[in-house]
């Protein structure tokens, strides 16, 4: 099978998201779609799968053009999309999922569940997935979800599989499971996409390689010649560093003590458990851990946004374990929340409004109970320029910025004062290799200005780069140390540590 | 990355506004409109149905229109209608903007107009200079309390306001019965439930009777222009305001900003139900005199629409006011002129209301009024 896309473009209103794209996607082949977010990535493999319909080119399977009426028609010439967020029902079985709307059914009408286990079963062992049919999705990792989905796409007998960012919710140890499971998948014979805006996951799968940069191809690659930092500076239209310049390691006093802290979750249970860290000044310290083992618990006790069950929290020598959010800002604490659209930003206020959200009271943007909106006005402008927030002017809504932004926004709202301590919770997910650098800058940054930085990541990368020592957490307990005093950082130790192995 | 030579200009380009987007104004302006006119028009195809002639249905129609805008009086009316449910759907539309749903007003404005009937009649001898504002706070003082129940229920343990203020609605029409009876609130001589009358001194005092002895307009539309402006400059110019409008937008993301939602409710439901306190008190001091059964006339419920009509911003929540208003006030004359029933007006509002919470609905019905949809956002 040899799919290609000659000409494609693909406009909204004025907007083109795609211009004149060429692409031959073949069988027994990875084809690695490069670009950062909102180059067209994804509107392009949307065309392809049947969702859109191209403004203008063609579509051509085994040389003959074809045309999609919608996804169904895509499906049936073979094509299957792996979206990066799932389409599956929790309360159903790996089995019930995949047959969903293709069921196999027996007299009657009769839902033949025994035959679709059995397909299951087949389709496990061809590509060596190994998924329980039997077994409840919301029982299931984030990693063999993704497997049913794939099992998904298989049972409607696809030959070309698009995966959109597949690797962003898995841990670095399914990821190399993921990478197994697609050179399976090549050698059966499938054509595959894998859409990714990570450098180093495609240099390690794709055996051919496209950059798409605003809606066109820009350039390609072939994995073994092609370095990552040309393919990073075709992805972005300029040169980029990947090191990030630090000042040696020279930290000061202590400024956040935590000993033997206690996190519950909703349910009451454990989340962070007997928990003892500190953060010296001038200090990155990095948390690294499979998600969901408490980080997230951590630093909302940290920011004062969720109760302590036990133990104590110092900041500068002073006790703040029940002190409230606002008391802990106003001691000079900063959190970047980890789900910035949920936590981090209001989407219906304006940038200027968000720029203040936890501010606002602060007699520089209000007095009494008057808000001076023109000296936030002012000041939102002059962050957003400080920070590279690229917005068309202060008073648009921040719901209509791009994640990377968006997430620049907090940033400057949390870092464009006087701070002393930063929590950043995820601070790079989801973002293009612009906004990532840029953030890692302006991180390091406060370091050199003495901040102490408690940053928890699951990219692993992020936290090797950045921190002077790194916690491993591992069902909320730090189980490892490295860099500084403890062992050098090592990159499969961590994973092995992240996995909760002991080393 | 920008060139990092000429902040300042960036700066300076970061704070220009850009001029309102036609979208905006289809939404406030054309949307509205038209629902007004195919709500007319329906009411029309109504009494079609109805076997009402069309001669009549016309005269329905002008008896309308006059009976709102034709006369002094109808003016008069239109705008003394529309006072209470303005200051009402001020609250109302405060507890949308801080995203709790207060379907209260009703009780709140029962409580609120009790505590000024209370008063009004109570103290005898005082100069109206202390009387009127004293009978007036009572009002925004037990509208405020009453409403604050079911904000520091929600608070405290989470129960769903809606439940609580509709239970508090309940509860307020029995327990305003039931004080209607009792020795000292009772108007002598009575059996029925009804109160004393309002004192001269605690009235709100007419302010056409110079014209005519019936025009009933009141002082009570300053009090309804100054709350429209308190309410303007709350929401929008103050702290608290912008707490309250940050809890309704993203309460998570409130919290973690470090504002104190409990206080944020109990602050909203109490803010409102002050306003819904003030209008059963300008309800009893302006128009009525006196409390009897069920004197709120569903004014709280009115006001729900009239807050939701009114986009929960204060100046849209006087236009509607005043919309509404007209209708009750037109209705009147419609049913007199035209014998055409009262309840063709509750059908025509709720048509208004339907429209307007469907606007894709009035988009499809006049292609023409607007621009073609917007494209669908890349990615």
């Amino acid at each position: 099978m040899e799919i290609e896309l000659r000409g494609i473009t693909k406009r909204f209103g004025e907007v083109v998201a795609n211009s004149d794209v060429n692409l031959t996607i073949r069988a027994g082949e990875v084809l690695g779609l490069l670009g950062e977010n909102g180059a067209g990535k994804s509107t392009l493999m949307n065309v392809l799968s049947g969702l859109y319909r191209p403004d203008g080119g063609e579509i051509l399977i085994d040389g003959k053009p074809v045309q999609f009426r919608g996804p169904g028609d895509a499906i049936r010439a073979g094509i299957g999309m792996v979206h990066q967020h799932f389409m599956l029902v929790p309360v159903f079985t790996v089995a019930e999922n995949v047959v969903l709307g293709v069921e196999p059914t027996g007299p009657v009408d009769f839902l033949d569940l025994k035959k679709a286990r059995a397909q299951v079963r087949e389709i496990n062992e061809t590509y060596g997935l190994e998924v329980d049919p039997d077994e409840f999705i919301e029982n299931l990792p984030v990693g063999v979800q993704q497997r049913v989905e794939i099992i998904k796409v298989l049972f409607r007998s696809a030959n070309a599989i698009i995966f959109d960012e597949p690797t962003a919710v898995l841990t670095p140890q399914e990821v190399t499971e993921f990478f197994a499971i697609v050179k399976s998948l090549r050698s059966a014979g499938k054509a595959i996409v894998f859409i990714t805006h990570k450098l180093h996951e495609i240099l390690e799968v794709a055996d051919r390689i496209s950059v798409l940069r605003e809606g066109r191809i820009v350039g390609e690659g072939v994995p073994g010649k092609t370095t990552d930092l040309e393919l990073a500076e075709m992805m972005v239209g300029r040169p980029v560093s990947f090191n990030v310049a630090k000042k040696p390691f020279s930290p000061g006093p202590v400024l956040l003590d935590v000993q033997h802290l206690t996190v519950l979750r909703e349910n009451d249970a454990v989340a962070v458990n007997d928990l003892s860290l500190n953060v010296r000044a001038g200090e990155i310290v990095g948390i690294a851990g499979v998600q969901g083992n408490g980080q997230s618990e951590l630093v909302e006790a940290l920011a004062g946004v969720r109760r302590v069950a036990g133990g104590s929290v110092m900041f500068q020598g002073k006790d703040i374990t029940g002190a409230s959010a606002r008391d802990r800002h106003r001691l000079g604490m900063a959190h970047i929340p980890e789900d910035r659209q949920r936590t981090g930003i209001i989407a219906a206020f304006t940038v200027a409004e968000n720029m203040v959200l936890d501010t606002y009271y602060d007699s520089r943007f209000s007095h009494g109970l008057a808000m001076d909106w023109q000296a936030v006005n002012q000041n939102s402008a002059a962050a957003a320029a400080a920070f590279d927030v690229r917005t068309p002017s202060v008073f648009e809504k921040a719901g209509h910025l791009s994640g990377g932004n968006q997430q620049k926004l907090v940033v400057a709202r949390e870092l464009n004062r006087d701070t002393k301590l930063l929590i950043a919770a995820q601070p790079t997910r989801g973002l293009d290799v612009g906004s990532i650098e840029y953030i890692h800058k302006r991180i390091v940054d406060a370091r050199e200005e003495g901040d102490g930085i408690l940053i928890v990541s699951s990219e692993l990368d992020e936290i090797m780069s950045l921190c002077d020592r790194i916690l491993v957490m591992f069902k909320g307990r730090v189980v490892a140390e490295f860099g500084a005093a403890g062992r050098p950082a090592n990159k499969n130790d961590i994973g092995l540590a992240m996995a909760g192995v002991a080393a | 990355m920008s060139e990092q030579g000429d902040t300042t200009t960036l700066t300076a380009r970061l704070l220009e506004r850009a001029a309102p987007k036609r979208a905006d104004f289809e939404d406030l302006v054309i949307v509205p409109l038209f629902a007004v006119v195919v709500a007319l028009i329906l009411g029309g195809v109504a009494m079609l149905a109805t076997n009402v002639d069309l001669e009549t249905i016309g005269r329905s129609y002008v008896a309308l229109a006059y009976g709102s805008v034709g006369s002094i009086n109808a003016l008069s009316e239109t705008i003394t209608a529309a006072t209470p449910l303005i200051l009402a759907g001020l609250g109302v539309a405060l507890g949308f903007r801080a995203g709790l749903f207060n379907i209260g007003a009703e009780g709140q404005i029962l409580m609120g107009g009790m505590a000024a009937v209370v008063v009004g009649f109570s103290f005898t001898g005082l100069p109206m200079l202390v009387h009127l504002p004293l009978a007036l706070l009572a009002g925004i003082v037990a509208g405020a309390l009453y409403a604050a129940i079911a904000g520091w229920i929600r608070a405290a343990t989470g129960a769903h306001e809606v439940i609580l203020t509709i239970m508090l609605n309940m509860i307020s029409y029995r327990l305003v019965d039931y004080m209607l009876r009792m020795p000292a609130i009772q108007r002598p001589g009575r059996s029925d439930p009804i109160s004393s009358s309002v004192l001269p001194s605690a009235e709100l005092p007419r302010l056409l009777e110079w014209i005519g002895p019936n025009l009933r307009l009141h002082s009570g539309v300053f009090l309804m222009l100054a709350a429209v402006l308190f309410v303007y400059w709350l929401l929008f110019k103050s702290t608290i305001g912008f707490e309250f409008r940050a809890s309704g937008e993203s309460p998570e993301a409130a919290r973690f900003a470090g504002m104190r939602s409990g206080l944020i409710i109990v602050l909203v439901m109490a803010l409102g139900g002050a306003l819904a306190g003030l209008a059963g008190a300008n309800q009893v001091l302006g128009v009525l005199g006196r409390a009897s059964s069920g004197f709120s006339a569903g004014i709280g419920f009115d006001a729900l629409a009239v807050a939701l009509l009114g986009r929960s911003h204060p100046f849209g929540v006087v236009v509607a006011g005043l919309l509404f208003g007209a209708l009750e006030a037109g209705g009147r004359q419609m049913q007199v002129d035209a014998g055409v029933s009262i309840d063709l007006i509750g059908i025509i509002q709720s048509l208004i209301i339907l429209f307007i919470a469907a606007p894709l609905v009035v988009r499809a019905l006049f292609p023409w009024g607007f621009r073609k949809a917007a494209p669908a956002s890349k990615e």
